[in-house]
């Protein structure tokens, strides 16, 4: 198990990591999510040994590791940018760790194809790196980090740079390839859907702080604080601040209806309210019920879904739909919201209602 | 984010370069110091004369006489090379099997001795039997570059153009060959004329090359010395004796040692400075 | 502003051609409406640069001809064709202000002062880009030199085409949406012809009318993204634009049903496809829906079940055959006995990888591979 405990990174001023403590078990899937500049890779430079933090600790299996150097650590680590030798063929850069680590002969032959098989590379052994695409550079970088046979393998937005299709591809294997070895895995991302379709564990980072721990479907599900919840919405939760009166939710001056579970114990006051794109509806239904009118922004179309950008009382929300749906920008709609589908955050931003769907998630 | 690691064992790495430039180059100039403070009549019998040499040199008229052709000659030259080398550049093919062609053509002059580019040149330009000397005089031009400064002048610059002008053509030459192909399709769908394309494109994309070789070509001709002495050895008279040539003269010829190493210390900070002064004024609004 | 018409275009880059796979670009015959927005989608290798490269100018096609408003430009020169264009990688004056950058088009076309001094001041105000005007365009965030780059194009008004090169290659993730609507607002208001090559479908999708999508060297389809989405005219277009992309099933025709392992899946139509084709049933994970407990369906088994959030991606087997099925969020699954559905007006039928009753009718193409 690796554990870091209160582990902090200081640069001259700047605070680029602070009191982050995890835990990861071996054979564990855990997702680093957060957007760009989080800490993202400084946290997995730090695992990696490739810097020492400042405060704090990182233990293997109980023992500190701070003192052993990255050489001394046996850890694998995939970047962004595809890393392979490109004077040697994909079978050497294959083998490459293990030349370094002196393995025999026949026992490099076979990791390096059994890894290989996995990859799908076999067919390009004897090609050099600038004469693969992609994908086939970044699966032979992936590769070399599969045959080290690491205890902790560190995987920085591997897919960031590969077209949609191979990152569809590529990441329903990626954990899967892993799980075999029984190394732990880190992956850092900042799109919310690629850890959903990860799975595992997540941990959210927002400006070198770990904002919440858990299996990543329960920080979906339930996020601790309004920032957890920014961090793991992409589109970005829709936010309206409302008023809570006689157990009514109040929007500007619309109600939002009376929602009869635990919102019946809060205080009136002022909360956040927070509903997911796709929870909004441009057709009234039976839970849609609540009318709120909206004017289009713009609309964004990924294929299977639309997003419609919309100024709802000057607040920027985003509704998502199934299927392709054409609106006109400036067109005044009108969108419907379930009531039960709205989060609550107090005033110090924490969760205090999930909605009723949201059910154990597990 | 990346972080920087603070490391001081890096320095160790830097120390065997420190080691050789201390031998081949601090102790030297040191030594050379030494002597241009000191006044000596006999092997291993000095004196120190503090300032004296120093304050000889540069109330010296033929110290004088020496730096003015010295700057003429390479004011000369580099209004010459850097022009001409970046209209070559841009002649030059760009895709093709003419590239190594042109390129070796181009490198060929640099791969000459300095010294026989010297007697090469000095052949070439006599004018009983040299190509260039006599069909010179066979055109009609009075030209004798043994007797007249002017002839000598003409005969030096061309030989150092002749000599260096492909160090530009192949700077500027990498430098555009970095120019993605682009900036020329956006230039052309922008309308953009030929000079248009050079003043916007390439002059800035090869600036940086360019600082280099007006820097390397500053102080290679300010140094220079090989060519000219073999070629005229600093005449007719001292028309071609350049501060090099009058150096050697003084420490070898009139074996004025402190003199000599007076005159090199003077030489090798006015490089410097100018070298410096070049640099800060080219790089300035670079980064702002 | 002009409407582009590829005459039997086509392209290879060896000078004798000979067979079908010599050919980068295979024959086409096209119209594209003017002051239309259209992409071209497609992986890397499709031929869609190569297509673009056509329009501008910077290749000459070896077969057939391209016309700009019934102009034949074919032998024509990217600055005689008075297109635009915006490349991959920004390219910027580095000596100029942002200002100059936009000037430049103009000055050299000798348009006179006020009037550049008018069409810039009002490109920088749509640009947003009024505050930086006289600043070096060099120091720009790489976003700002994109726009630089659209806005030389537009400063001319009078520009047959605007062509973009995969143009948000180097723009960080959360500013390529702002870029990307940017560019829809300008299509608005300008309504310049655009071509946009990307292989992105959220880029090509959003963007364009009508979306081109290419595989290897040819146009699989044009078409609106609900075009694309509801009706893939080639297995191609339904695998490349969705994700999870659509199910291919390998079938047998029978009337109105399609025969999978021995099961029967009822289609809206009767369909009669050619003997000794490979005839497939394609249809999209929307489209398939766990059955109720009293409905007859099909049975799978399940592998696995990913929840994404908003919706669950059930990864289950057909007799043998990998699908996807979309699971709604809220409904809940049985434990055993798993059966699907499908929505038999968005099933499709695929004859060799082409859509049956798109193949055969139409421009009386055939496919024959």
């Amino acid at each position: 198990m690796l554990e870091l405990i209160n582990v902090g990174k200081r640069v001259g001023r700047d605070d680029h990591m602070t009191d982050v403590s995890l835990q990861f078990e071996r054979g564990s899937l855990n997702v680093l999510l957060g957007p760009t500049l989080a800490g993202k890779t400084t946290l997995m430079r730090l695992m990696a040994g490739l810097d020492k933090p400042t405060s704090g600790d990182i233990r293997m299996d109980g023992q500190s590791v701070l003192g052993l150097s990255v050489r001394n650590r046996n850890v694998a680590m995939v970047y962004q940018q595809f890393i392979n030798d490109p004077g040697l063929t994909v079978y050497e850069n294959i083998a490459s760790p293990m030349r370094i680590a002196k393995v025999n002969r026949t026992e490099l032959d076979k990791k390096v194809r059994q890894a290989a098989r996995l990859l799908k590379l076999e067919p390009y052994f004897d090609r050099t790196p600038l004469q693969l695409s992609g994908g086939q550079q970044q699966r032979t970088a992936i590769a070399r980090a599969l045959v080290k046979s690491a205890e902790l393998v560190l995987l920085d937005e591997p897919l960031a740079n590969l077209d949609y299709k191979l990152r569809e591809e590529l990441r329903v294997e990626l954990p899967r390839i892993f799980a075999e070895t029984g190394a732990i895995l880190v992956y850092a991302t900042t799109e919310p859907q690629e850890a959903l379709l990860l799975g595992g564990r997540t941990a959210t980072l927002h400006e070198g702080r770990v904002t919440q721990f858990d299996d990543t479907i329960e920080i979906y599900n339930r996020p601790d604080d309004l920032r957890t919840a920014q961090t793991f919405s992409d589109p970005p939760f829709n936010l309206a601040s409302v008023s809570l009166q006689a157990k009514q939710i109040n929007f500007n001056n619309t109600s939002l209806g009376q929602i009869t579970d635990n919102v019946s114990e809060l205080p009136d006051g002022a909360y956040t309210a927070a509903v997911r794109p796709h929870h909004l509806s441009l057709q009234r239904t039976d839970q849609h019920t609540v009318e709120l009118a909206a004017i289009v922004g713009t609309s964004e179309i990924t294929g299977s879904e639309t997003f419609i950008h919309v100024d709802v009382s000057g607040n920027k929300w985003v509704v998502l739909t199934h299927g392709v749906h054409r609106v006109e920008a400036g067109e005044s709609i009108a969108i419907f919201l379930n009531p039960d589908s709205l989060y609550l955050f107090d005033a110090g931003d924490s969760l205090l209602r999930v909605p009723s769907y949201v059910t154990d998630g597990r | 984010m990346t972080t920087k690691t603070v490391n001081q064992k890096a320095w160790f790495l830097v120390l065997p370069v420190l080691l050789i430039v201390a031998l081949n180059a601090i102790i030297p100039l040191m030594t050379v110091v030494n002597y241009s403070v000191q006044d000596t009549f006999s092997p291993g019998v000095f004196f120190f004369e503090g300032t004296k040499w120093y304050k000889e040199v540069l109330s010296s008229p033929r110290f004088h006489g020496a730096l003015g052709r010295q700057f003429l000659f390479t004011a000369i030259i580099l209004a010459i090379e850097i022009p001409l080398g970046v209209l070559v550049a841009l002649a030059m093919p760009r895709k093709g099997p003419w590239v190594s062609v042109c390129l070796v053509l181009m490198a060929l002059p640099l791969l000459i001795p300095w010294n026989v580019v010297g007697a090469m040149w000095n052949i070439f330009a006599l004018p009983d039997i040299g190509l260039l000397g006599y069909g010179l005089n066979w055109l009609g031009f009075d030209y004798n570059y043994t007797q007249q400064p002017v002839s000598a002048w003409m005969t030096v610059v061309l030989m150092d153009v002749w000599h260096w002008t492909s160090l530009v053509v192949l700077l500027a030459y990498a430098g555009l060959s970095s120019i993605p192909d682009a900036y020329y399709q956006a230039a052309k769908i922008d309308g953009a004329s030929a000079f248009a394309v050079f003043r916007y494109i390439q002059l800035p994309k090869m600036k940086r090359v360019l600082i280099i070789a007006l820097l390397l070509r500053f102080m290679d001709s300010f140094m220079v010395y090989t060519e000219p002495f073999v070629l005229t050895g600093g005449g007719p008279g001292n028309s071609t004796t350049f501060l090099s040539i009058d150096l050697v003269k003084a420490a070898i010829g009139e074996f004025n040692l402190g003199i000599a190493a007076a005159m090199s210390i003077l030489y090798f900070l006015m490089t410097l400075l100018v070298c410096w002064v070049f640099y800060t004024a080219m790089m300035r609004g670079e980064d702002s | 502003m002009s409407q582009i018409k590829l005459d039997q275009l086509a392209h290879s880059y060896y000078p004798d051609p000979a067979t079908a796979e010599d050919f980068a670009l295979k024959k086409m015959d096209y119209l594209w409406d003017d002051g239309g927005a259209y992409a071209l989608l497609g992986p890397s290798g499709c031929g869609k640069t190569t297509l673009l490269n056509i329009i501008s100018g910077l290749l000459v096609p070896s077969r057939g001809r391209i016309l700009f408003d019934g102009e034949d430009v074919t032998a024509k020169s990217p600055e005689e064709r008075n297109i635009a264009q915006v490349f991959q990688f920004p390219v910027i004056y580095d000596t100029m202000t942002v200002a100059q950058n936009l000037e430049f088009p103009l000055a050299n076309r000798g348009v006179d002062r006020s009037e550049i001094r008018k069409r810039v001041d009002e490109m920088l105000d749509t640009l947003e880009l009024s505050a930086k005007a006289g600043r070096r365009a060099q120091g720009l965030t790489a976003d700002e030199k994109q726009k630089i780059s659209l806005g030389r194009g537009l400063v001319r008004y009078d520009v047959n085409a605007i062509l973009f090169d995969e143009p948000l290659t180097v723009i960080d993730p959360h500013m390529k949406w702002q870029l990307r609507t940017k560019l829809k607002e300008l299509h608005q208001r300008f309504s310049h012809t655009m071509i946009y090559v990307t292989h992105d479908q959220t880029e090509a999708l959003t963007f364009a009318d009508k979306v081109v999508v290419m595989y290897e060297g040819e146009v699989v389809q044009i078409g609106t993204p609900e075009e694309l989405f509801e009706r893939p005219d080639h297995t191609f277009v339904g695998y490349f634009i969705g994700s999870p992309g659509m199910n291919i099933l390998p079938c047998v025709v029978n009337g109105n049903n399609a025969v999978v392992a021995g099961h029967s899946i009822p289609l809206d139509t009767v369909y009669q496809p050619p003997r000794g084709a490979r005839v497939e049933l394609g249809v999209r994970p929307e489209f398939v829906r766990f059955a109720h407990a009293a409905e007859n369906g099909v049975p799978v088994s399940i592998e696995s079940i990913d929840n994404v959030g908003r919706h669950r991606i059930a990864k289950v087997r057909l007799a043998g055959n990998p699908m996807n099925v979309i699971v709604p969020e809220g409904e809940m699954l049985s434990s055993t006995d798993h059966q699907i559905v499908f929505d038999a007006q968005r099933c499709g039928i695929y004859v060799n990888d082409h859509r049956l009753d798109a193949a055969f009718a139409g421009q009386g193409k055939r496919y024959d591979y």
